[in-house]
């Protein structure tokens, strides 16, 4: 088999797609035969020096996926399968990938220390491999080890760092490991390459480095030797230096006071004078410190202003300085570099971190920038004209609209003619910072706006003037209009002032989207979604006249998108986008449309053929649905109702695609909150097609292949489907409640120290509730006997989450409403069941006592539903 | 660590429109299983928890004004937003009485005869007096006029509407029945059947329904002596679900042979000499009635909205003078309208074009029954059929009282 392997292992990277798949057959089929030889043999090839860099690369890889996965489920399971190997076997492995560490080849000796940190994120805190840290240290300390090893090592501490928390080792090994990367990094010891992995390693180990980072000793040394770092004479080494200085100004921001005076030498010098990879970082350090600055305003409140965290004011203290240095940077653009989206500079750093700095001080960085403003804005130098613009736009956010309005309003009509510039950077930043302006300081639904009735003509006639600009320009003016048209959203009657130039706008970003020379699909896609504001926005009462007939508009340039001659895939994804686009024009029509009685009529009218059109545009593709069409056919199906029963035979087929579509997950996503639309909109309609559904629901639930986030919408689509077919669902209560208690017991287990988890927790237990109280109230007046055998699991989870003082008030709201539904729909069934239960009373009470009016409706009604179930 | 994965470039497109709309409509769709769900929760516990309402300043009796004596199908026309059941709870006065309002099902008057009369309809004779919910539950009987106020609290025969000596009955036992109390013999007449024990049959058909209803083909509804005093015709259209609100699948008529109210009366029981009508004033001076979409009547004149100091919203009442109302194509192309002032202020919607135009044939050209039974003869109808000329006919059972 060894001798297999690697042909397997090489085979796999072909680029025969059949070799490859027939590779892949193979390996899998080893795995599944006899998992503890595969990994052994991964390991033995990875170490193995006589073997192809190619195979030692991927059998890294395949070890590493074997013991780590993204999905939590996934991953658990993987590490409980680790943990069940035999210990011999193991023990070989880990031998194996140590001694890797010291290979010659540098990228056998970098997969192996990938691998070594998986291993040690489920073993050290199980105290399973205790000598690892002995052993990697061993490597450090000895003299005569080479360079090479020694730069793997560091690698591997700094992975194991990253891994693991210094709480699962004993602190005098956590300054072992801290002790040895710091004299990594030490000059007189150590060449170029040990120096920068210990730099590097350092980064991963900042978290890691907690209590060292307490003591004031260690704080000292360690910030000594990293601003050291950060004047070596190798620039990458700078780099990394620099790295870790902006992590420690996230991490450790409480404790920097006594560094800043050095600190802002070093970012000063580097930003002045260094390459730009470095002065990158330099300016990122101070957009960081900004970064806590803002939170720390956020969280500050005037009452309790002594327990927070201490508020340095670093950028208030270093503001005089600190705003001519990023001013500076403005002058340094690239040419072109608005062109290539993914340019990255210095100018647009320096900008960026001026707009957080603005946000962190507010009013007084305006009489900093302001002179900068007015010496450069007229100056024949194209780069001042811009950076001068730029400076403006970005100080925007922050200072006060009374300190901004003044100055905007004495400045619009220059910017407005700016528009005109001979130069395309500086009509782009202009139209940039209008965008930015309409966002910011026009807002006609709470009565303010520096744009005056008199003046909107004006200002959308320039814009839609740039329309016909440069692409990059009209892009930028989509986005200026896009935020000039959200400002009169639910504006009341200053709404109306829009509606004369309604017509205009809507045709000039339809001419625009129509143009051809916007290199890739970017302006075009820009127009049409701007488009979709401005029908949001539209005030409809007055416009849907307007918007009426953009309706057929839209569906002839759709209807046109099914005919193009497909010769190539990238043909078919312009298609494709193209169609997202239009399909996203029409559903924000047909929700516009839909959202009032004397305009729903229009698209009851069209129903039929815009959903032959959508069904057009899912013909365009073999396996997978369009998500965009799938968006729109959600809202087509809340806005025509039981109509929409008609449509169902033939798109049922591409409803059950879009549910089995795993890779596309957000396609997924989307289809399930189809189905939820449509089980509404047909009620029991529906019935017919739910076999099919549910089916797919089920296995979705059942896949580690799909993303997770797809699974709280699908058990929320359970309360749908159960709501609309009522005692019809019986016959999938032996499959999905199982699945609802599984995952109820997920939510149980669930780790709550992380805030991404916790998110997902709150989302699965407000979803679970949904499916419950859908099944109770179908079940309700017809069979609530079939749900009695599951509401003692219920009310034990509800007084679970009850328990939680950190559930959501989503979460709260599901609950609350569950517990009455139960006792609505099953009564006297569950008396002794409430009976015996305390948490109720207390749980109601929290509830009537918030101050969140739909809240306490619901838990006054559920002690309703409960006191009728008692007496 | 690059810093452009971590900043959003400052400077680039800040439309990203996909996203937004993935959210909002991840918002309407959660925003619509809510409402789905609270609507669910349940009519028949809410009726019963609402709390006794406050003394009435009810309109009973200034309402009659330009109504039969017997309470006449109020419009629920333009009401405001959906209003959930449990808020519903703390409604009083004139929101509890739309609310209540709402959750009925309301005829249209007929103007003309509906087509298929004999196959696809029902008729019986309509009790004269007020229209209720009566609902059984949890060993008690509640009945609530449309107002939300409790008529009476009694035992019944219903499920669940009586304590019963073993316990027994289920709290998902309930009925609710849309009834008329008929005052002089104190009977509540079942017209209709809303949940019957636990069962929801608000998405059945009225046909489905009225099988619980033990309908029995006895008598013809409009000769026929019944034991209540009647108030005209309802026709059910089988294939009806029960609809809250105003629909054209039931249908009411009346003739002076079998109801006292035919021709609307004013405050003092008199009828007046020119027919009056209720309509709503809008924004841009239309004159329009309740129904949805509303029915245009006219304009009122600039002149007495200012003098009058009227506003959009306001109920006004008009004559219609001797140009009548006069039609094209079926439709009402213009009204001669003579405004008379405010309606009376416990007045809460304009009348349905149905009523209106009803009230108009009654004086000028009525519905005959005639017209009614030649149409159950025309050919249409009568190869379909045999001997049976006969509507389907039905009389309301009655609830008995315990």
């Amino acid at each position: 088999m060894a001798m297999e392997i690697t042909q397997f292992l090489l085979a796999a990277q072909s680029a025969d797609a059949k070799v490859r798949t027939e590779a892949e057959a193979n390996l899998r089929q080893f795995q599944e035969q006899n998992l503890p030889v595969f990994l052994l043999s991964l390991s033995v090839e990875l170490a193995n020096n006589d073997k192809p860099v190619e195979s030692r690369r991927l059998a890294g890889i395949v070890l590493k996926n074997s013991l780590d996965a993204k999905d939590v489920i996934r991953k658990e399971q993987l590490v409980q399968q680790w943990m069940a190997t035999d210990i011999s076997v193991k023990s070989q492995i880990k031998d194996l990938l140590l001694r890797t560490l010291g290979s010659s080849v540098p990228e056998a000796r970098h997969t192996s220390a990938q691998v070594i940190a998986k291993i040690a994120s489920i073993e050290i805190p199980q105290k399973e491999w205790p000598e690892l840290i002995g052993s990697l240290l061993n490597y450090m300390t000895q003299q005569d080890r080479p360079a090479a090893l020694k730069q793997a090592t560091l690698e591997t501490l700094g992975y194991v760092c990253e891994e693991i928390s210094h709480q699962d080792l004993v602190q005098e090994e956590v300054n072992a490991v801290l002790t040895a990367v710091v004299q990594g990094m030490n000059l007189a010891e150590h060449g170029p390459e040990v120096r920068l992995a210990a730099t590097k390693a350092l980064y991963n180990a900042l978290e890691f480095a907690q209590t060292n980072f307490e003591n004031e000793m260690e704080r000292n040394y360690i910030m000594k030797v990293v601003c050291d770092t950060a004047m070596s004479k190798e620039v990458e080494i700078r780099q990394a230096a620099f790295e870790c200085l902006v992590a420690i100004a996230s991490a450790y921001y409480e404790v920097l006071e006594p560094y800043m005076q050095t600190l802002f030498q070093l970012t000063s010098n580097a930003v002045k004078g260094d390459e730009e990879t470095v002065a990158l970082q330099a300016i990122e350090f101070w957009s960081s410190i900004c970064d806590e600055e803002i939170e720390l305003q956020e969280f500050e409140s005037p009452e309790s202003g002594d327990s927070g965290p201490p508020h340095s004011r670093f950028i208030e203290k270093a503001l005089s300085s600190l705003v001519p240095l990023l001013l500076e940077t403005l002058l340094k653009q690239e040419e072109d570099q608005d062109q290539d989206d993914t340019i990255w500079n210095i100018s647009m750093a320096g900008g960026t971190c001026l707009g957080l700095v603005a946000r962190t001080v507010g009013d007084d960085i305006v009489p900093l920038v302001m002179p900068f403003v007015e010496s450069n804005i007229l100056k024949p130098d194209w780069r001042c004209r811009e950076a001068a613009t730029y400076a403006f736009g970005s100080i925007l956010e922050g200072p006060t609209v009374e300190k901004l309005s003044p100055l905007v309003q004495a400045g619009l009509d220059f910017l407005l003619a700016a528009m005109k510039d001979g130069n395309n950077h500086v009509k782009d930043t202009t139209a940039w910072t209008l965008s930015r302006i309409f966002e910011l300081l026009h807002s006609p639904a709470s009565g303010f706006s520096v744009i005056s009735p008199e003046n909107l003509k004006r200002v959308v006639g320039v814009l839609l003037e740039s329309l016909k600009d440069a692409p990059n320009v009209a892009e930028k003016a989509c986005g200026a209009i896009y935020y000039l048209v959200q400002g009169y959203e639910d504006a009341g009657p200053s709404s109306s002032l829009l509606s004369p130039c309604l017509t205009d706008i809507i045709s000039c970003l339809i001419a625009t989207a129509d143009r051809t020379d916007g290199g890739d699909s970017k302006l075009r896609s820009s127009a049409y979604e701007t488009l979709n504001e401005v029908v949001r926005c539209s005030n409809i009462a007055e416009t849907s006249p307007i918007i009426a007939q953009l309706l057929p508009v839209i569906m002839d340039k759709l209807g046109q998108t099914v005919e193009i001659q497909i010769v190539s895939s990238d043909d078919r994804e312009k298609q494709g986008d193209l169609q997202a686009s239009l399909c996203g024009v029409l559903q924000v029509i047909i929700q516009k449309l839909s959202s009032t009685d004397d305009t729903k009529p229009i698209i009851l009218q069209a129903a039929d053929q815009i959903m032959i059109l959508f069904l057009k545009v899912f013909g365009c593709r073999s396996s997978t649905v369009h998500e965009e069409a799938m968006l729109a056919i959600g809202a087509l199906a809340y806005a025509t109702g039981p109509q929409f029963e008609k449509y169902m035979p033939e798109f049922s087929k591409y409803l059950q695609m879009g549910l089995q579509n795993f890779e596309e997950y957000q396609v997924c996503g989307i289809t399930v909150g189809v189905v939820g639309d449509i089980c509404r909109a047909l009620d029991d309609k529906v019935l017919p097609y739910c076999d099919g559904i549910m089916g797919l629901l089920l296995k979705d639930l059942a896949s580690s292949e799909l993303h997770r986030s797809v699974k709280p919408p699908i058990f929320s689509c359970f309360g749908d489907i159960a709501l609309a077919i009522g005692e019809h669902f019986e016959k999938y209560v032996p499959y999905a409640l199982p699945m609802m208690q599984g995952a109820a017991e997920i939510c149980a287990q669930m780790e709550t120290a992380d805030e991404e988890m916790m998110d997902y927790g709150n989302q699965l237990r407000r979803s679970i509730f949904e499916a419950y109280s859908g099944i109770l109230q179908g079940f309700k007046s017809v069979k609530p006997d079939v749900m009695v055998p599951y509401a003692q699991h219920l009310l034990k989870f509800i007084e679970l989450v009850s328990r939680d003082r950190q559930r959501d008030e989503s979460v709260t709201k599901a609950a609350v409403a569950v517990m009455g539904d139960l006792a609505d729909a099953l009564g006297s069934n569950i008396k002794l069941l409430f009976k015996d239960c305390a948490f109720y009373d207390d749980f109601l009470g929290e509830c009537l006592q918030s101050d969140d009016e739909q809240l306490k409706e619901t838990a006054g009604w559920t002690q309703g539903m409960i006191g009728r179930v008692m007496v | 660590m690059a810093p452009h994965d971590l900043r959003r470039p400052f400077k680039r497109a800040a439309i990203t429109d996909q996203q937004k709309r993935r959210e909002l409509s991840l918002l309407r769709q959660a925003q619509n299983r809510r409402e789905a769900q609270q609507q669910a929760r349940c009519l028949a516990s809410s009726i019963l928890s609402l709390q006794s309402p406050v003394p009435e300043s009810e309109p009973e009796q200034s309402d009659i004004e330009l109504e039969n004596a017997s309470e006449t199908e109020q419009e629920s026309g333009a009401l405001s937003k959906d209003l959930d059941v449990r808020r519903a709870s703390k409604l009083r006065g004139p929101e509890a009485r739309n609310w209540f309002a709402r959750q009925l099902m309301l005829p249209e008057w007929m103007i003309d005869v509906p087509d298929r009369l004999s196959q696809d309809w029902y008729v019986f004779a309509r009790p004269a007096g007020k229209r209720c919910f009566v609902v059984s539950s949890n060993g008690t009987t509640v009945s609530r006029q449309r107002n939300g106020s409790i008529l009476h609290h009694f035992p019944s025969a219903l499920p669940a509407g009586a304590k019963t000596r073993d316990g027994s009955g289920s709290a998902q036992s309930y009925c609710i029945l849309d009834c008329i109390f008929h005052e002089l013999d104190q009977t509540y007449y079942v017209i209709d059947i809303v949940c019957w024990n636990g069962y929801s049959l608000y998405d059945c058909t009225a046909e489905f329904r009225f099988y619980w209803l033990n309908s029995k083909l006895e008598e013809s509804a409009y000769t026929g002596v019944m034991p209540y005093v009647k108030d005209g015709l309802l026709f059910y259209n089988k294939h009806a679900h029960y609809q809250t609100g105003n629909t054209p699948l039931v249908l009411v008529w009346k003739d002076e042979d079998c109801s006292q109210y035919v021709i609307d009366t004013d405050s003092k029981g008199e009828i007046p000499s020119q027919q009056q009508v209720v309509l709503e004033l809008q924004d841009d001076r239309k004159l329009v009635t309740s129904d949805e979409p509303p029915v245009l009547f006219g304009c009122l004149d600039g002149d007495i909205i200012e003098k009058s100091g009227l506003h959009s919203g306001n109920l006004l009442r008009f004559a219609i003078s001797d140009g009548g109302l006069s039609f094209v194509d079926g439709k009402l192309e213009k009204a001669d309208l003579n405004y008379l002032g405010k309606a009376n202020r416990a007045r809460a919607f304009a009348d349905t074009y149905s009523k209106v135009l009803f009230q108009f044939m009654v004086r000028h050209s009525p519905l005959k029954i005639d017209d009614l039974l030649a149409s159950i003869n025309s050919p249409d109808d009568q190869e379909n059929n045999s001997s049976d000329i006969e509507m389907l006919l039905n009389a309301p059972s009655r609830v008995t009282t315990v």
